[in-house]
């Protein structure tokens, strides 16, 4: 048509290729329009040049939490990150999630987050209450329904150097994610898990490996749901097993009932 | 780039990150190494602290309480004997100050990133062979944190008592200069640092779980939180808050120009 202008130009890609024994990265060049994320230039790498491409999406639109991989470093939805964010010139390179073991390409085993996710012990409802009888001021609420906006990408668990890095700590740390679901629960006014014997914050340490967290924040800063984990479920969980374990002096004054 | 042939070899590469990572923790160094230095040359210097005809008192030497301070300078008594000339009045305060920011969440953050590059940038791969965080001593003493908390509590009403007798002229009426003034925004930078902490969150609603049988904590929770939002920007406004008071009433006090009087 007289007057359109071309927006689209060849991106370039470097794409990790590999199961779980052996891979590398290979270059390729895909057709790039206006406004596309990167999950649409893997489809279009899918459709035109390598159909067995692995790639895990669903949604497109960063509510399913399944195209997490990392770009250019970086733990990223592939859905949410647009190619404007690069140069067109720029190599833009798409790996698996570091964190967890490769299936194919960028398809990773993250089946440590559905183990960690059973040893969080579940929502205790109070006796004498049936599903449906819940009553809750949303003040009371509000801060675990912050949490319950997570969409499981577990990009968090992919960025946490404490597993990203050392991978001997997976057996005793359960990452930001799950630590964030035992906030959740310890926050929540009708949970009644310490009546019943349990200690969520104790738990948390002894469990899930609280102490491990030193705090840097990387899981607060790759949330694709800005939840503030760090300061709103980490650092809260931490001064409530301060409460208990660390702070004598404050156990001298302080009231049982919450 | 030469292409990794294996997973493992993947994971090698320390980082596949673009971008200049390395320039907020090499800022966040060198930002809190000058304070550092700047402290310790402060705190050895031990002259040039106290301004009596303004009532300027350095910050660094707040509360001033070994009879090794300058006649005027203590407004709280000298229970601390002169030990030795290099023992100087802040090393009786200057550790519960500094125990404050070093085992803020914020500065943990910070120094864990910058120093001990644990890690020094989210996805990038850090040195170290093992990692146990913050499980073990010494850096399970990090939970003390609300102790150190309490104690900075106390430092900011003194300094604040510092900045009123600071609204004083030399014939003892009313009266400010530019130093009073920098000490008054030094002084409510400290406290928005000091109460928009985590241990403050925490410790003034933070722990309860039914906001709605406490409204006045739940008031008060909800304020800190929004001032716990700019912990960060508050610790950095404060360190160089406190830095630059401290410069000003040195300089003052040695002469180097005088206080420009803006009444009195």
């Amino acid at each position: 048509m007289e007057g359109t202008v071309e927006m689209g130009y060849r991106a370039r890609l470097r794409v990790w290729r590999g199961d779980a024994d052996s891979g590398e990265l290979r270059d390729y060049e895909v057709d790039a329009e206006e406004g596309e994320v990167v999950l649409d230039l893997l489809h279009r790498l899918q459709a035109t040049q390598c159909p067995d491409l692995a790639v895990r999406w669903n949604c497109k639109a960063g509510k399913c939490g399944s195209c997490s991989a990392e770009v250019n470093g970086r733990p990223r939805l592939t859905c949410m990150t647009r190619m404007s964010l690069f140069g067109e010139e720029e190599t833009i390179t798409v790996t698996p999630m570091r964190t967890f073991p490769v299936i194919k390409d960028l398809v990773c085993d993250v089946s440590y987050n559905y183990v960690k996710a059973r040893e969080v012990p579940a929502f205790s409802p109070p006796g004498g209450l049936e599903p449906g009888e819940y009553r809750m001021h949303q003040r009371d609420v509000e801060r675990s329904q912050e949490f319950r906006k997570c969409i499981e990408c577990f990009l968090c668990q992919d960025t946490c150097h404490v597993i990203r890095d050392h991978s001997e700590n997976k057996e005793s740390f359960s990452g930001p994610r799950f630590l964030m679901r035992v906030a959740e629960l310890e926050m929540h006014p009708l949970d009644s898990h310490e009546e019943k014997g349990g200690n969520r914050p104790e738990e948390a340490r002894g469990d899930h490996g609280l102490g491990f967290c030193n705090i840097t924040k990387c899981c607060t800063e790759v949330c694709p749901e800005h939840i503030g984990i760090t300061d709103n479920a980490l650092i809260p969980l931490k001064e409530r097993l301060a409460d208990q374990r660390y702070d004598p002096l404050g156990r001298l004054f302080r009231r049982k009932n919450r | 780039m030469s292409a990794p042939t294996t997973t493992s070899a993947l994971r090698r590469v320390r980082t596949l990150r673009t971008d200049r990572w390395w320039l907020p923790p090499l800022g966040t160094a060198l930002g809190l190494g000058a304070f550092v230095v700047y402290g310790l040359v402060r705190t050895f210097m031990n002259q040039w602290y106290w301004v009596p005809e303004y009532h300027y008192l350095a910050p660094f030497f707040s509360p001033c309480l070994s009879d090794a301070c300058v006649p005027g300078a203590s407004h709280l008594g000298t229970p601390f004997p002169d030990l030795a000339p290099w023992v100087p009045p802040p090393v009786f305060v200057l550790p519960f100050v500094l125990g404050f920011r070093l085992t803020c969440y914020y500065y943990r953050k910070a120094y864990y990133r910058s120093f001990w590059a644990s890690p020094p940038a989210c996805a990038v791969t850090e040195p170290h062979r093992r990692y146990t965080g913050e499980t073990r001593f010494p850096l399970i003493m990090q939970n003390v944190h609300r102790y150190f908390f309490y104690a900075a509590l106390l430092v900011a009403g003194v300094l604040t008592y510092d900045t009123v007798i600071a609204f004083r002229g030399p014939d003892g009426g009313f009266g400010f200069g530019v130093g009073t003034l920098l000490m008054l925004i030094n002084v409510v930078l400290l406290w928005g640092y000091t109460l928009s902490c985590h241990s403050c969150r925490h410790l003034i609603g933070g722990r309860i779980n039914h906001f709605s049988k406490h409204p006045v904590r739940y008031r008060m929770w909800t304020l800190v939180s929004r001032l716990n939002g700019h912990h960060m920007g508050l610790a950095w406004a404060s360190l160089l808050s406190v830095a630059l008071v401290d410069l000003y009433v040195m300089l003052i006090a040695a002469g180097a120009f005088p206080d420009p009087r803006l009444f009195n």
